[in-house]
């Protein structure tokens, strides 16, 4: 397949198809640091996650077309409020979410599944009867348009560059509170033992309920970030939901490092390889060798080693 | 401090305390002697809120915690160490005894809860699943004290413990009721283990107190003969 190409050619191929795929790490990382953290820590499986994504996408949207008609001059900043508004938009509606639905199901795991599911096709006939059913795009502000020359034959995007920097950003905080902060160590006694954790002094419900509303607002930042790299429609959500709970599950459940590590790998391998093969080829290939991994070690990538 | 009046519990149809009573004063360590399913750990379950009690009430030092969630019973002075010690194993050390912390709205840890138990300052930062079971259970008694309670509740912290360390831990318990006037409930199943540690001794049988007797002059004989198969 490397035929017709000569070296320096490869080489451009690899670098550049190597940066898209950084960018779809990105997207990957911060829609499975939502997932991470409902999935992994809670475990809910929330199939509506895609959805919260959507919503943030739309958020973005409404606050670019807001700043268009009434703030053309600060147009540049919109995007800062819009992840802002995304976050607040994605994590209400999930603590309402967790409050209607989801605390009745903490003793049925596989029933969060259905009621999710349910949840997630609400949310998209909601977005098509209010949004449309034709996706939307935003307009990118200027300072981000354009790419870095690095050489001759390697271009690298603006607006990758700033999804990436804002993944690893966000990754950040989401460790820092999980594992510095006094809500990060509610959330994981919680978890481990729900029972115990009340009997320590923890107020479980507000803290499920906390937990929830961020995992699904940091899906809304994903979702503001998506708006740079795609098009938004009321079923964007439906493509990444499955590639997301890839990651979360390759990388070990319970490990944040872990979910970063899947999520670089497989969003590499996936785009070095759809440039030399077809899509689906390049899905197949992967999905296959992460089935392979996973029935070698179970647990994922990473995950902790305790005596049972 | 504690005071449980016709506290009456169970699982949906079948009744495990019918009708409970009991007054602890400030500062006495109880022993609830009693056999497999006699109501034991039902009863510490119920006085966490853990188990929904059908019936009576539990006040400690005045305040009826009776239907309140788990969490407001700590910060309302209970503190619960369970059956099978139940640490949280993938937390280090030191963020299991920081969980209790939540009720108080302290940040760090008081000293005088690791001068207790000085093996967990060497550990701080090991997970707690990776304890042996005698340090879990100090751990769990560690973590139970972050919550400044004013009543201790520990359900059959000897099974599954060394004898020396049981000797041991009934010397720490005496300690912390000395230091802090705590009010201490045990229940136990181990008779040398309630004598070494209690004030006072009640045998639980059936879901009722059938027996109730100071520490000193016990007779030990016609407490075990509630103890025997």
């Amino acid at each position: 397949m490397f035929s017709g190409y000569s070296l320096p050619e490869l080489g451009a191929i690899f670098a550049m198809q190597g940066f898209a795929g950084l960018i779809l790490f990105s997207v990957f990382v911060l829609m499975a640091l939502g997932l991470a953290i409902i999935f992994g820590q809670m475990g809910v499986i929330n199939m509506a996650h895609g959805e919260f994504m959507i919503l943030g996408a739309y958020v973005t949207y409404l606050v670019s077309q807001a700043f268009a008609t009434y703030a053309p001059a600060l147009f540049g900043a919109y995007f800062f409020v819009a992840m802002v508004l995304a976050f607040c938009a994605s994590g209400l509606l999930g603590m309402f979410v967790e409050w209607a639905i989801i605390r009745h199901l903490y003793k049925r795991p596989l029933d969060t599944l259905l009621a999710t599911w349910g949840l997630s096709l609400i949310l998209q006939q909601s977005f098509r009867s209010l949004f449309g059913a034709r996706e939307v795009g935003v307009t990118i502000p200027s300072w981000m348009m354009g790419s870095l020359p690095l050489t001759d034959l390697i271009e690298v995007p603006i607006n990758g560059i700033f999804v990436m920097v804002l993944a690893l950003g966000i990754s950040a905080a989401v460790y820092v509170m999980m594992f510095k902060s006094g809500w990060g160590r509610q959330v994981r006694a919680v978890t481990q033992n729900r029972t115990m954790a009340g009997a320590v002094g923890i107020d479980t419900e507000r803290t499920d309920r906390l937990t929830f509303g961020i995992g699904c607002g940091v899906a809304g930042i994903a979702g503001a970030a998506f708006t740079m790299i795609g098009s938004t429609g009321p079923t964007s959500g439906q493509a990444y939901i499955v590639d997301t709970f890839l990651v979360v599950v390759f990388g070990g459940a319970a490990s944040l490092l872990g979910t970063i590590a899947s999520a670089f790998s497989i969003s590499q391998a996936q785009s070095i390889l759809e440039f030399f093969l077809s899509g689906s080829m390049a899905k197949v290939i992967t999905l296959l060798v992460v089935v392979g991994i996973l029935m070698l070690r179970p647990q994922g990538l990473f995950s902790i080693k305790l005596r049972k | 401090m504690l005071n449980i009046q016709n506290l009456t519990s169970g699982y949906g149809e079948s009744r495990v305390l019918n009708g409970l009573d009991l007054t602890v004063p400030k500062g006495q360590i109880v022993a609830i002697m009693g056999r497999n399913g006699m109501g034991k750990t039902t009863l510490m379950k119920s006085l966490m809120g853990i188990v929904q009690a059908t019936d009576g009430t539990v006040a400690v030092d005045g305040t009826p915690v009776g239907g309140m969630k788990s969490h407001a019973r700590v910060a309302n002075g209970l503190a619960y160490v369970p059956q099978g010690r139940q640490i949280f194993s993938a937390m280090t050390v030191e963020e299991n005894v920081e969980t209790g912390l939540t009720v108080t709205g302290r940040k760090t840890v008081p000293a005088n809860i690791y001068d207790l138990f000085p093996v967990l300052v060497d550990m701080k930062h090991r997970r707690g699943g990776n304890l042996s079971g005698g340090q879990q259970q100090q751990l769990a008694i560690a973590r139970a004290m972050a919550s400044d309670p004013k009543v201790l509740l520990l359900d059959e912290p000897t099974e599954g413990i060394q004898p020396s360390i049981i000797r041991e831990m009934a010397r720490t318990l005496r300690r912390i009721r000395d230091e802090h006037g705590l009010t201490i409930v045990v229940s136990e199943q181990v008779l040398s283990f309630a004598l070494d540690v209690a004030d006072r001794v009640l045998v639980l049988e059936k879901g009722a107190l059938v027996h109730d007797s100071p520490r000193a002059g016990i007779d030990e004989a016609h407490v075990s003969k509630f103890l025997s198969v």
